[in-house]
């Protein structure tokens, strides 16, 4: 998928007008936000848990080149494959090829954010098979030809009635004409369209949610029911993960699942949890006959050095978007790539590039709410201040916006001149501002007044009441 | 790709500040981790293992039916087929545990897995888990994964004396009855659901649209 992460504030900007969408964000909060409170209220060792799996993440990720090479032997041990990529195209050509090998036609696909970072969609179409996204979110994000507006709910940003003239649009053409307008009735037919496709697919791609060491399983967590009939029922079962998806055991996976589901959902565990391990042993009446595990880098083993090594602890629960006022306000697709919320905002720059990441550092109030749900305790605040910075050092930022800083900066490095000029500039601005107290237009602040007033000082300056108060002169 | 698993592995050693593998003694060390697991931090659930497991079951519309012998079993199942008018075809996993259930001769019951058309399959359980409601299900040829996940519904045939706690004692019994992990284990809570339409919770999606535990006494 192309970002287009540069056009951040043009697309925030119309996305805030968008009725509909605004509407279907409205469901997140009673959704996604009050689940979560609820279920992590209900569990005491919460927070004791948290800590735990964070630990869990942090020795794994210290001794990640020992991890990798553990698990890709256990892997092998149980009959399957395992494939390293450097870049998205490395990952998209060992996959094409793995489908070509197969003789396959159709391709099945559960939710996969790594399959998005590699617009493995795209490569799949163009070399001549036909994949089919078959999480139902995912699913009504393929019929529009739009990208995901969450990483667990893609499809979060369509109102039913949207869904409704979707599938009537498309699903004619099975038979299907009459439009359902009842979630019962939209689910239904979905079931019915993609039973007939994860029956006949030859090929089928999961993501992983974890990548287990211990046992070289691959695990996935849905509710479903999509990702299991995708690596059950075709020929051949492709894994795509992430690096930084390995955990040393089962035990630890456990660990984590507590805190995935209910970061996640709402929900004490998913419906699904599903551990699989190599292809169908001898006498298995189902099941794949070949497993692969393509293991993509895509800038993350870059991340483990720097200051942005904590984001490798992400465990993409949406915790962090959920809770997230800008996020809330424009959805996702604002954000321009594949992830998106405060996780996107510091995933997109470190993966796709700062310079074509636009505002996205800046998409924050830096209120800190991410970074409290986080289940793995990521700084995201912090990153995002820091993501500022370099755009800073990289000349990425306006001329105007580094003029202001650069003058900003030169007087607040010199007390007294700032105190002479602060003082004066507040005097004359309480003094414009006269008895209404607050400005219709104000040079420079233009973005601020044009949706409300902008208030006039009142009285003196803060260093200034301050000295005043202690009652003594300048010193 | 030999290539990329080299560029990989450098560049993860590099971020590191490793020179090359990791000394012997902290492989062992790393090793025993995996080779002698260690269950992390289990919350506490009470001291009522199996009311714990059917108030979380029946918590996320999963439907339980206790009863004190297997020949009970084939009352059940010919009770629910009728309820929710799902003719009389039984997928029924081959599995030893499930033999000798007195099936009714109105009831055409085949030992296979499952395909697309079933509408109602039987399996046993490797376990269930009081903390969450799960069932787990190891897949082998006994037990076909199939069976799952394409009829519309799935009853699950689990002796009580099969419930553990915690997630973390399914890995323990595994490994004390010296259990590879087969090609798939199944931890399955509750029927299938999607709430991707306006967050509005649909049962059925793709799975199962109804999960029924017999319970069976020891």
């Amino acid at each position: 998928m192309k970002s287009t992460a540069s056009e951040f504030k043009k697309s925030a900007r119309v996305a805030l007008v968008d009725p509909d969408l605004q509407r279907a964000m409205g469901f997140i909060r009673g959704g996604f936000v009050e689940k979560r409170r609820a279920v992590v209220d209900r569990l005491p060792e919460f927070d004791a848990l948290r800590q735990v799996a964070r630990g869990i993440k942090e020795h794994t990720l210290q001794n990640l080149d020992f991890y990798l090479e553990a698990y890709e032997k256990r892997v092998q041990a149980n009959g399957g494959h395992v494939h390293w990529a450097s870049t998205p195209e490395e990952a998209r050509d060992i996959i094409v090829g793995i489908c070509k090998r197969a003789g396959a036609k159709r391709v099945t696909k559960g939710k996969s954010m790594v399959g998005e970072e590699m617009a493995i969609n795209e490569a799949l179409e163009n070399a001549g098979f036909e994949p089919v996204e078959t999480d139902l979110g995912e699913y009504i994000i393929q019929l529009a030809e739009e990208p995901p507006s969450h990483i667990i709910a893609p499809a979060v940003h369509k109102t039913k009635d949207q869904i409704t003239e979707l599938f009537h649009e498309h699903h004619a053409r099975y038979g299907y004409t009459e439009r359902q307008t009842e979630v019962p009735a939209l689910v239904d037919e979905a079931r019915q369209v993609l039973r007939e496709k994860f029956l006949s697919a030859d090929v089928g791609i999961t993501g992983a949610n974890f990548l287990v060491a211990e046992t070289g399983s691959s695990v996935i967590v849905t509710n479903e029911g999509n990702g299991d009939l995708t690596n059950t029922l075709p020929r051949v079962h492709i894994v795509t993960a992430g690096l930084e998806k390995i955990v040393p055991t089962r035990d630890d996976v456990s660990t984590l699942l507590r805190v995935l589901a209910r970061s996640a959902t709402g929900q004490e565990m998913s419906v699904y949890t599903t551990f699989s391990t190599g292809p169908r042993r001898t006498d298995d009446l189902d099941g794949p006959f070949e497993y692969h595990v393509v293991l993509l880098d895509n800038g993350r083993s870059q991340m483990l050095g720097n200051e942005f090594h904590e984001m490798l602890r992400c465990i993409r629960c949406g915790a962090c978007m959920n809770h997230c006022p800008v996020y809330q306000s424009i959805g996702g697709h604002a954000y321009g790539w594949v992830y998106v919320g405060p996780m996107g905002s510091v995933l997109t720059p470190l993966m796709v590039g700062l310079d074509s990441s636009g505002d996205l550092p800046n998409a924050c109030t830096l209120n800190g709410r991410c970074q409290e749900v986080c289940p793995m305790g990521i700084g995201l605040p912090g990153m995002l201040r820091q993501l500022r910075r370099r755009q800073y050092q990289d000349r990425l930022t306006s001329r105007t916006s580094r003029a202001a800083l650069a003058a900003w900066s030169f007087l607040a490095r010199r007390p007294r001149l700032y105190r002479r000029i602060m003082g004066a500039a507040v005097a004359t601005l309480a003094w414009l501002g006269g008895r209404r107290g607050r400005f219709r237009h104000m040079l420079l602040a233009g973005g601020w007044t044009s949706v409300r007033d902008l208030p006039a000082p009142q009285g003196a300056s803060f260093q200034n009441q301050w000295r005043r108060r202690r009652g003594n002169s300048e010193p | 790709m030999s290539g990329a698993r080299e560029r990989v592995l450098a560049n993860v050693r590099a971020a590191l500040n490793r020179a090359g593998p990791l000394p012997d003694s902290v492989t062992r060390t790393l090793q025993g981790r995996l080779t002698r697991p260690r269950a992390n931090l289990k919350p506490a659930i009470g001291d009522d293992p199996l009311a714990y497991f059917i108030q979380k079951l029946e918590s996320v519309s999963g439907k339980v039916t206790r009863v004190e012998s297997i020949d009970r079993v084939a009352d059940v199942v010919a009770e629910h087929l009728e309820r929710y008018a799902l003719g009389d075809r039984v997928a029924l996993a081959p599995d030893p545990a499930l033999d000798g259930i007195p099936w009714s001769n109105r009831l055409m019951v085949e030992r296979r897995a499952a395909t697309g058309d079933d509408r109602l399959s039987v399996t046993g359980a490797y376990a269930g888990v009081a903390e969450t409601g799960s069932l787990v299900l190891l897949s082998s040829p006994e037990s076909p994964t199939t069976l799952n996940f394409l009829p519309d519904d799935h009853v699950i045939v689990l002796r009580e004396s099969r419930i553990v706690t915690h997630i973390e004692d399914v890995w323990a019994r595994m490994r004390s009855d010296k259990m590879v992990m087969p090609r798939t284990v199944n931890f399955i809570t509750g029927p299938s659901k999607t709430a991707d339409v306006e967050q509005t919770i649909q049962e059925g999606a793709h799975g199962p649209r109804r999960l029924h535990v017999i319970l069976l006494a020891d």
